[in-house]
């Protein structure tokens, strides 16, 4: 079979089962993308594989990962103004970091188009919220698609690169999570890589591009020209289409993935409705939406997370006197979570119950817990929230960022007490320690989330002479997204770099008290702590520890795994420290209490040694064993 | 064909994301339409992952409707019940891996751990086909996957999809020493 990199870059027309984030790779491809950027965030991150993917050698296009959204939209942007065809995306909340540049971006004449492509996540599969973000398509005057399958993102990147390039101007494309990771088999074109023009055409003459005072309102009446003259596109697109079952009484009008969930329940139902399928959510094809409101009695709006839609179409509907009895949201369920099959039946059952039969579901006679996700079997976080754990009061305070060390808010550890966004613990916490004499406060930060957005907290701390403890979790690498390189361990997507060591970064920024210790040593993390927390200011410990999962899987590639078991031997007289402190997964316990080590987990780093007040774990066996 | 549903659940870590692939891909080889679609990012570190795949001409969304599963697949015991208890139809197949990675709570002595026998009762109760695969001397935990599949295979769980699909869909995503070990551990629980 040809590799993910030789189908996407295969000069033939080709069918395979790809997933929507590989597909709208080929799509770049097929457009002439020249230039791409991101910030690592789920449900993106296998963009970037897909672009990996692709011998460098074959590769026409640029790629990195920025150090944050914002400054990935800006080299984006740089790279359209000087005429090349470029593409940045990032997930949700990323957008939320690049807004205050994105926002600007349609008031230019970008020479070369520009894609933004959002991972947007409804029913928060892996963010903090779930933030609709056509919002921001309405609030910075860009038209927006949104694709319900990979078959449709790799079609209408290929239509707003298209526009993007002709109109010289910026188009997003939203997809949600789980149009990126669908699988489906898509016929592709052909792909033929032009010849390309290097010359430079960045406009130098000066002005034009400076929004300020009356010039950013004649930018901003050009964007808003620009978005008059979408609604024609949005009109004929066939991405906005009728589906006409003959029903002259109901309608029902959707947009991306909840159309299919839709479809799928459509089968169960009693009677064939009329569909408005709506692929540009901005501008709306207003002339379709118009004759469809007008040939029905009554309309259903089915509208995942925000009420965008609905308001628009009730507002056409006014404008135009139409009397159609328009039915959107109903409560406050209709504005959360994801629309998968299960809730647009919930949601239609409700609207028209004779629509639908009931389906029952059987209820399960025996109950299960959830399992949330945890820290893998050696990771460093795990011993250092354990070794930190016995350095503070039950009273202190302790400050989660984002990243896999988030998960220390769960049992056992109980680290982490607030959350709010990327980079935002120094400042939190310094905000907890004013008038605040007793209790100590303990911000956690990992290392790329420190490049992202942690920079300015630490300075602030630093100039505002806050008086906090920072503990810089770093395990080299952006764990929870997949392993995406950072700017301090010397190597980036495409080759090696210049490290820039967090150590002496911080010893630049003047920070007096700087720790540095491997979190497996317990008992010295535990130290610093403690000494940490008698002085004044910014004191920050980097608990360092390279992520196990990302080294482990190094080495069985390379065959140097050496394959150890902890096992637990006769001493043990069920104190239980090692799975109810520690709490590393591979212990396990028996129903008479005994604990045993599964070792289809235990990686055999030994951690958790120190950690048992009778010392009765220890190394089973030492081999020596390649990848199997 | 109605469409056929298949909900793929175990462990982040187990292998799931594999697994998924090969069936899609056999499913593909069998000439069958098909979509599927993965659980990604988060909660792969060590929590609950699932799969849907969906097999047929009328099939929409990749998501599969709470209940409506023909073939519930899994890799580990509690996983099995929990896939059983949220999208297995009453009368269909389930087909699990009996390892235990016993959750949270049953580690902190808050909850106990969900024996083969609860498992099996509830599967009665509902008129469920319970296949329960466990390999004694298997080299390797990551190949706990090939084993399901290959006893799927066996059983003909997944309509018109034959071992020859799914032996096709394997050489396609893996190479080497990994090809070599797991085509032999299919080729043995197949015949064994």
């Amino acid at each position: 079979m040809k590799t993910l990199g030789e189908i996407l870059i295969s000069k033939e027309p080709i069918t395979e089962i790809l997933m929507g984030n590989h597909a709208l790779v080929r799509a770049m491809l097929e457009s002439g993308v020249k230039v791409v950027t991101s910030y690592p965030g789920s449900p993106t991150p296998e963009i970037a594989e897909g672009i990996r993917s692709i011998p460098k050698d074959k590769n026409p296009m640029y790629f990195e990962f920025s150090v944050n959204e914002k400054v990935a939209t800006e080299v984006a942007f740089g790279a359209a103004m000087n005429g090349h065809l470029s593409t940045v995306f990032f997930k949700s909340v990323g957008l939320n970091v690049a807004a205050d540049s994105f926002v600007q971006l349609g008031l230019f004449d970008l020479q070369g188009g520009m894609v933004i492509v959002l991972g947007d996540d409804p029913g928060a599969n892996s963010s903090q919220n779930e933030q609709d973000n056509r919002h921001f398509s309405k609030l910075s005057y860009i038209p927006m698609y949104e694709p319900n399958s990979p078959k449709e993102v790799y079609e209408m990147f290929k239509e707003a690169a298209k526009i993007a390039k002709e109109k010289h101007m910026p188009v997003i494309l939203r997809l949600t999570t789980h149009v990126c990771h669908a699988k489906e088999k898509i016929t592709f074109d052909k792909l033929e890589i032009e010849e390309y023009d290097y010359t430079p055409k960045f406009d130098h003459i000066n002005a034009p591009h400076i929004p300020i005072a009356a010039r950013a309102l004649d930018m901003k009446r050009m964007a808003l020209k620009r978005l008059e003259e979408f609604k024609e596109i949005s009109n004929n697109s066939k991405f906005n289409e009728i589906i006409d079952n003959g029903n002259k009484k109901r309608g029902i009008i959707v947009s991306g993935l909840p159309y299919l969930s839709l479809l799928d329940v459509l089968e169960y139902a009693n009677e064939k409705v009329d569909i408005l399928k709506i692929g540009i959510v901005n501008p709306l094809p207003e002339k379709k939406i118009i004759g469809f409101l007008k040939n029905h009695e009554e309309i259903k709006i089915i509208e995942e997370l925000d009420d965008i839609m609905e308001k628009d179409i009730k507002t056409l509907a006014y404008e135009n006197k139409i009397y159609t009895n328009i039915i959107g949201k109903v409560d406050i369920e209709d504005w959360i979570g994801e629309y998968k099959p299960d809730k647009v039946y919930d949601i239609l059952k409700k609207t028209w119950p004779d629509l639908l039969p009931d389906i029952k579901m059987e209820i399960p006679q025996v109950k299960l817990n959830p399992r949330p996700p945890q820290l893998c079997p050696g990771c460093g976080h795990r011993s250092a929230f354990h070794a930190i754990k016995y350095a503070l009061k039950d009273t202190d305070i302790t400050v989660a960022d984002i990243g896999c060390h988030t998960l220390g808010y769960l049992e056992p550890y109980n680290m982490g007490q607030v959350l709010l966004s990327m980079g935002h613990s120094t400042s939190t916490g310094a905000g907890l320690s004013l008038f605040n004499k007793t209790r100590n406060v303990v911000a956690f930060l990992g290392d790329s989330t420190l490049f992202h957005a942690g920079i300015p907290g630490i300075i602030n701390a630093i100039f505002n002479k806050h008086n906090l403890t920072l503990i810089i979790m770093e395990n080299g690498t952006t764990a929870m997204t997949g392993h995406q390189d950072l700017p301090s361990i010397g190597k980036n997507i495409n080759g090696p770099t210049e490290a820039i060591p967090i150590k002496k970064m911080l010893e630049g920024l003047g920070i007096k008290y700087i720790k540095e210790v491997d979190t497996y040593q317990q008992t010295k993390l535990r130290e610093y702590v403690l000494e940490a927390q008698k002085e004044e200011g910014l004191k920050v410990i980097i608990a360092k520890h390279p992520c196990m999962l990302k080294l482990t899987r190094e080495q069985r590639r390379k065959g140097t795994f050496r394959n150890n078991k902890v096992e637990v031997t006769d001493k043990c007289d069920h104190q239980y420290v090692c799975i109810s402190d520690f709490g590393c997964p591979a212990y396990q316990i028996t129903p008479e209490g005994d604990v045993w080590v599964q070792e289809d987990l235990c990686i055999g780093d030994g951690s958790c040694i120190q950690t048992c007040p009778t010392n009765a774990l220890s190394f089973k066996i030492v081999s020596k064993e390649g990848d199997k | 064909m109605k469409a056929f549903n298949i909900y793929l659940i175990g462990v982040g870590g187990q292998g799931i994301g594999l697994l998924s692939e090969v069936i899609i891909r056999a499913a593909d080889k069998a000439g069958l339409n098909v979509r599927g679609v993965d659980t990604h990012g988060l909660a792969q570190r060590g929590g609950t992952v699932s799969s849907n795949i969906r097999i047929g001409e009328n099939i929409n969304s990749p998501l599969i409707m709470k209940g409506q599963a023909d073939l519930v697949v899994a890799l580990e015991r509690h996983e099995a019940l929990r896939g059983m208890n949220d999208y297995s139809k009453n009368g269909s197949t389930v087909i699990y891996y009996d390892a235990v990675w016993q959750p949270l709570d049953v580690r902190l002595r808050k909850a106990k751990e969900i024996e083969n026998e609860i498992v099996e009762k509830e599967a009665k109760r509902r008129n469920i086909d319970l296949i329960k695969v466990y390999i004694n001397d298997l080299s390797d935990a990551r190949m706990q996957n090939m084993a399901v599949l290959a006893t799927m295979a066996k059983n003909k769980l997944i309509p018109n999809v034959e071992k020859e699909h799914y032996l096709l869909a394997v050489n396609d995503l893996l190479t080497g020493d990994v090809l070599k070990n797991n085509l032999e551990l299919f080729e043995k629980v197949y015949n064994g």
